[in-house]
C-alpha cells in the first residue's frame, strides 16, 4: 500500500523528508523545501483505505472503465445472471446524473449504489468510500465499480480497486488505445465488447486493437465478447472466477494487489511480471 | 494539448489542483510559512494531467490561500523505457512505448508518468 511502501510521504516517513528536505536558503532569502510527494496522495491514501476494506472482507474490487455507451451496464447485467448462485455481486455506478444504471442492476436482484457526480468527469476514492457505507461487504464476493463513461480522467484516480477492466466496443475505432494511451495503459484486462456487431462493422479489427494496446507496453489479456449474444462470455466469467479466487488467497495471506500499471515506475522485479502476481507494497508510479 | 474551444480548466485538473493545494497548505503550516512563493511540479505525459490546464486551474484553487501569489513552475518529464527483452533504455512516446532498439513491447517505464510536487519556496514568519 502506498501508506507503507515508502514511495509517498506519510506520517510514518515524513521525518525523513523533514530531516533531509530542508535545503539552504535561496539567494532571495526564501527557504526551499524539497517535497517529492504525489499530487494525488490524499486520494491515494483514501484509496488504500478502501482497499483495506475490500481485503478485510475478502472482496475483489474491479474498476470498469470505457467511453459512454460501450456496454458496461449490459455486460454487468449478463454477468450477474451468469454468476447467480455462485458469486455474490454488488455494483457501484458512477454517472453524472440519474439512477438509471443502478436501477437496471437492482432489477437483476443485486445491491447497487448510484453515485451521481454532477459535473465531475470521474469517480475518486472519496466518492467510492462514501458509497461503501451503503453496502454490506460481508455479503459481497465481487464489487464492480462502473466508472463514469470517459476515456480520459478516470484513469488518473485510484479508487482502491484491485484491477482495471477497460471496455472497447466495436462501434468505436480500433485505434482507441493509441488515441487514449493513459486509459488503455491502465487496463489489466481489455474487453472488446459488442462483438455481435462485427459482422456489420467490418472496419473494426480486434487484432489491430490488440496491436495498439501492445504498443503501450501492455501485457494485459484481451477478450472479445458480446453480452447480447453470449459469445466470448465464458472467458470473461472464467477470468472473474480466477481473479476472485486469487483475491481471496491474497487476503488470507495479508497481501493485497493494485492494478498492474500503478507500480510500473517503481517496480524493480518486472521481468516475469504477470497479472497473477501480487504487487504487495507498491505505490503509484513516479511517486519516488 | 489544450482544447481550443473552451477557456475553463478541466474539472479533472481542478481536482488535481485542489489536492495540490491541500498538500501545499499542510507544508506551509508545518514550516511556519508566511507565504509560498514558488511551487515546482514534475509532470510526465503519461500522468493523464495536462500541464497547461493545471496552470489554468491553479489561480482558482490557490485564491485566498498562503500560495495565492506563488509562481507555479512545471518541469515536464521525458518518456523513457527499458526493454525487458534486450535491456536497452530508449526514449518513447505516449502511444508508442515499445523498445527503441529491438521493438519489443515488453518494456518497463522509467519515467514519464510522474505527477509530483517536487519542491516549495516559501518565506517564513519572522517570529518563529
Amino acid at each position: 500500500m502506498c501508506d507503507t511502501c515508502g514511495c509517498n510521504v506519510t506520517d510514518a516517513n515524513r521525518h525523513l523528508i523533514e530531516g533531509d528536505g530542508r535545503l539552504a536558503q535561496t539567494e532571495s532569502g526564501r527557504d526551499a523545501i524539497s517535497v517529492l510527494q504525489g499530487l494525488l496522495s490524499e486520494n491515494d491514501r483514501l484509496a488504500a483505505h478502501n482497499r483495506e476494506h475490500f481485503d478485510s472482507h475478502r472482496v475483489l474490487a474491479l474498476n470498469l472503465m470505457s467511453s459512454p455507451g460501450s456496454g458496461k451496464t449490459r455486460l454487468l447485467e449478463e454477468t450477474i445472471g451468469a454468476l447467480s448462485g455462485e458469486l455474490r455481486i454488488a455494483v457501484i455506478e458512477g454517472d453524472l446524473e440519474t439512477e438509471n444504471d443502478a436501477q437496471r442492476i437492482r432489477d437483476k436482484g443485486v445491491a447497487a449504489v448510484q453515485i451521481t457526480t454532477g459535473t465531475a468527469c470521474h469517480l475518486d476514492a472519496h466518492m467510492v468510500h462514501d458509497a461503501l457505507h451503503a453496502l454490506d461487504l460481508d455479503q459481497v464476493d465481487i464489487l464492480f465499480i462502473e466508472n463514469v463513461g470517459n476515456l480520459v480522467c478516470p484513469a488518473s484516480f485510484d479508487l482502491g480497486q484491485h484491477r482495471n477492466v477497460t471496455l472497447l466496443s466495436v462501434t468505436e475505432g480500433d485505434d482507441k488505445p493509441a488515441k487514449y494511451p493513459v486509459m488503455f495503459r491502465a487496463a489489466d484486462l481489455m474487453l472488446i465488447s459488442k462483438s455481435d456487431l462485427l459482422a456489420v462493422l467490418d472496419d473494426f479489427s480486434p487484432d489491430k486493437a490488440q496491436r495498439h494496446l501492445r504498443e503501450l507496453a501492455s501485457t494485459a489479456p484481451v477478450h472479445t465478447l458480446s453480452a447480447r449474444s453470449g459469445e466470448g462470455m465464458q472467458a470473461w466469467l472464467d477470468w472473474l472466477r480466477s481473479e476472485h479466487s486469487a483475491a481471496k488467497d491474497r487476503a488470507a495471506h495479508g497481501q493485497t494487489l493494485r492494478p498492474a500499471i500503478q507500480p510500473d515506475g517503481q517496480r524493480l522485479h518486472t521481468h516475469e511480471h504477470t497479472h497473477q502476481h501480487a504487487h504487495h507494497g507498491h505505490g503509484r508510479p513516479g511517486h519516488d | 494539448m489544450r482544447c481550443s474551444t473552451r477557456n475553463a480548466p478541466g474539472v479533472h485538473e481542478l481536482a488535481v489542483c485542489q489536492g495540490l493545494m491541500t498538500q501545499v497548505e499542510q507544508i506551509a503550516r508545518r514550516e511556519h510559512a508566511a507565504r509560498v512563493t514558488r511551487i515546482l511540479l514534475r509532470i510526465g505525459p503519461l500522468s493523464g494531467v495536462e500541464p497547461q490546464l493545471l496552470s489554468d486551474a491553479f489561480p482558482i484553487a490557490a485564491a485566498g490561500s498562503v500560495a495565492a501569489d506563488a509562481e507555479l513552475a512545471i518541469e515536464p518529464q521525458p518518456i523513457r523505457v527499458r526493454c525487458l527483452t534486450c535491456g536497452e533504455e530508449s526514449a518513447a512516446s505516449t502511444n508508442r512505448l515499445v523498445c527503441g532498439a529491438c521493438g519489443d513491447y515488453r518494456t518497463q517505464l522509467l519515467s514519464g508518468d510522474e505527477l509530483l510536487l517536487a519542491s516549495l519556496e516559501l518565506e517564513r514568519r519572522d517570529n518563529v
